[in-house]
């Protein structure tokens, strides 16, 4: 199987399911390794490892989605549900652009009473002080919520958004894309058609899109490549994705509890992600779930990109993670393992090179 | 000499040189590395992963030299010293005998006070709880001490000391043996000739023993392979090491500040990997997931490395140094560990026979 696999490969072929699931159950870690490197090699010869500096502002954590595996949300009524003052989410923007980061990552609970004219008046304000800050917020999740709240189609409030200044759309919510899993775990978030229509929206409308799994919670390993599978067959129909993020379930503080995924566990997913994306340029690691050693490793099984510094991070820091990383750490950690270290836009445009 | 035509000699089962090790540690492909060095633990282990359940007693942590890198001792007297009473070593070997343990690992501080009649009364005491309980104790630098606490030579030390319970030794203390980096890590700690001429005598006593490297500090690369070959040397007159274990540095709370935050997962894979190749008489090499993390300790799995050590239980050194690891891990979850790396967990004593394995 490993080489009919590599031949295809070699050969630029996309894999199928069985040969997908083959490199997640009996594949020899370092062997779908080197496949993973293989293609990220080709696809990014010049040896560059990329990050983004950005901050993420969690401007609410009231969320009617209750999703068991997280611990960030709370209920309306709880002592420390928060809804932050537009003033405040200012203030984090105007650190981030003194601290030289040019990516603003908005995501919040679905929040029962905020609809299209809150984001669109947010937007247009952030737009109108921060011109040059990449606006790459609100998950398909939420995309859906605030379309509902205000009596509107998914294509409507896109346009709205985009128009008052949302510039691309954050991946977040995928979770696993396979509705039997995103029942026991999620019950009342969108299914994986809807992530997936508004993903197709937001492509329509010419807007970047990343893509995420997030494992290691109740699915099976024939739903980790069902997941890869439909992400890569909605770029094939003229997705944006530009990158594609696996991480790995958080238990702390949850409803789901139970344990994360291994080390081995993370590199194979994260290697088979680079093998079956190859319409998906760019796979990053997730140091936040990983920590730095992990992340550096995770360069080696396909991932050419650290995504974010991430001045600030809420909701995996709710679960009981709390890596942090600077941005000197991060361009060390970067040459430690021999690659060249590049600072990039939301969009992979190349800022500085180190 | 290219990368493959080591891996040659490496497969065909030819030791290597130092200048060839240094060239492993220099290649780019970490990946290759790791399967070179799969492939010669697969030879020697098959898919077999050792560990023991095991409890640490760090008795004291009053010590006499003050290394640098080192953040557990304190002197006598200062806030946070400590020393057990017998009755308190008695208690935490009976509760690790009641959950299992077959290995008690005890290393403790270089105290000024203590008898040498203390060391033999908490060899005996421990033995007392259990027979088979197996006592790793001291390293050779506390050899070197208790030797001229008591007045005896080396040997005649070590036999007393076999005589009250001591089972083998671990491999602490070597940190490493380059004479300039080791004089500015530990300049008031026996020498590398002397651990290495300790560790001789305690082979030669009929004792097994453990070796250890400490990394990510002061040393390069060269000084690395320059330990490794010591230790290569050494082995090759008495076969007296069961294992190698790497121990990364942890800057955190030490007094040796080298900036960064610590050795990285790629180096940490590394060296794993050439050890595993450059030391061709050694069966076993070590993670120790308490430095390394759980993560990179399993992945390690795939770079050369087929033993995890153990439950560890309280352990305080490492810790005292600010590895934020657990201060214990179940003997189920290093079972599932290893099973998720594709690996079969065998639970081994402390002189590396199979006690149970997990099919």
């Amino acid at each position: 199987m490993l080489d009919h696999i590599t031949e295809k490969v070699a050969a630029g072929a996309d894999i199928d399911a069985k040969e997908a699931l083959w490199c997640l159950t009996e594949g020899d870690l370092l062997a779908v390794g080197r496949l993973a490197d293989s293609i990220r090699r080709s696809m990014h010869p010049e040896g560059c490892v990329s990050f983004v500096v950005d901050r993420n502002v969690n401007y609410t954590n009231v969320c009617e989605s209750r999703c068991k595996f997280c611990a960030f949300y709370r209920d309306a009524d709880a002592e420390d549900a928060y809804l932050l003052p537009t003033g405040e989410i200012m203030g984090k923007i105007e650190e981030l652009v003194a601290q030289g980061g040019t990516q603003l990552l908005m995501q919040g609970g679905l929040h029962p009473s905020l609809d299209i004219t809150y984001f669109e008046e947010l937007f247009s304000l952030i737009k109108s002080r921060f011109p040059t800050v990449q606006n790459h917020s609100l998950s398909p999740a939420e995309v859906t919520h605030v379309a509902g709240l205000s009596g509107l189609s998914i294509h409507e409030t896109l346009s709205r958004l985009k128009k008052a200044g949302l510039d691309s759309i954050p991946g977040g919510g995928a979770e696993i894309l396979v509705d039997s899993v995103r029942q026991e775990i999620s019950p009342k978030k969108i299914g994986w058609q809807g992530w997936a229509a508004v993903m197709r929206e937001a492509a329509r409308l010419g807007m970047p899109t990343t893509a995420t799994m997030m494992f290691g919670s109740r699915e099976r390993a024939e739903d980790v490549v069902e997941h890869l599978l439909r992400v890569r067959a909605l770029q094939d129909e003229g997705g944006r994705f530009t990158a594609f993020i696996p991480w790995t379930y958080q238990p702390g503080n949850t409803e789901l509890g139970g344990e994360s995924a291994s080390g081995v566990e993370y590199l194979k997913v994260l290697a088979l992600s680079r093998i079956v994306l190859r319409n998906i340029r760019n796979v990053q690691a997730s140091w936040v779930t990983q920590g730095a050693k992990m992340a550096q490793v995770a360069l080696f099984f396909g991932a050419n990109d650290l995504g974010g510094t991430m001045l600030e991070e809420n909701v995996v820091a709710a679960a009981g993670c709390r890596f942090r990383m600077s941005r000197e750490e991060m361009v060390e950690l970067i040459r430690g393992a021999g690659f060249t270290p590049v600072r990039r836009t939301t969009l992979y445009r190349e800022l500085e090179r180190y | 000499m290219t990368f493959a035509a080591i891996a040659e000699k490496v497969r065909s089962g030819v030791r290597i040189t130092e200048a060839e090790a240094l060239l492993l540690f220099e290649h780019p492909d970490l990946l290759a590395l790791g399967e070179l060095a799969q492939a010669v633990n697969e030879r020697l282990n098959g898919r077999r992963v050792f560990f023991n359940v095991n409890r640490h007693i760090n008795h004291t942590n009053i010590c006499v030299t003050r290394c640098r890198f080192c953040a557990f001792y304190r002197r006598e007297g200062e806030p946070g010293a400590y020393l057990m009473t017998m009755d308190e070593i008695r208690g935490r070997a009976e509760e690790a005998a009641k959950e299992g343990a077959t290995e008690i690992h005890v290393v403790g501080g270089l105290h000024p006070d203590l008898p040498f009649e203390f060391y033999l009364d908490l060899l005996s005491t421990i033995k007392a709880v259990s027979p088979d309980l197996h006592v790793k104790a001291f390293t050779a630098v506390e050899i070197a001490y208790l030797a001229d606490l008591a007045k005896l030579s080396i040997p005649q030390t070590l036999e007393r000391l076999k005589e009250a319970g001591l089972g083998s030794l671990p491999g602490g203390g070597a940190e490493i043996f380059a004479p300039d980096i080791r004089n500015q890590l530990c300049p008031e700690k026996v020498s590398g000739a002397e651990w290495l001429s300790i560790m001789e005598k305690v082979h030669q006593a009929g004792l097994k023993s453990n070796a250890t490297m400490l990394y990510g500090h002061l040393e390069g690369i060269a000084d690395r392979v320059d330990h490794m070959r010591q230790l290569r040397e050494l082995q090759d007159k008495t076969g007296g090491f069961q294992v190698f274990i790497p121990l990364a540095f942890q800057p955190e709370h030490s007094q040796l500040k080298i900036g960064g935050t610590g050795t990285s997962g790629v180096d940490d894979l590394r060296t794993l990997a050439v050890s595993r190749i450059y030391l061709d008489n050694f069966a076993n090499i070590k993670a120790y997931w308490v430095m390394l993390g759980e993560k990179i300790a399993q992945v390690s799995l795939a770079f050369g490395v087929n033993d995890l050590d153990g439950t560890v239980v309280e352990e305080r050194i490492g810790h005292e140094a600010g590895a934020d690891t657990p201060q214990t891990m179940s003997l189920d979850a290093i079972v599932a560990m290893i099973r998720k790396a594709g690996r079969i967990p065998v639970e081994r004593d402390t002189l590396y026979r199979e006690l149970r394995v997990f099919p």
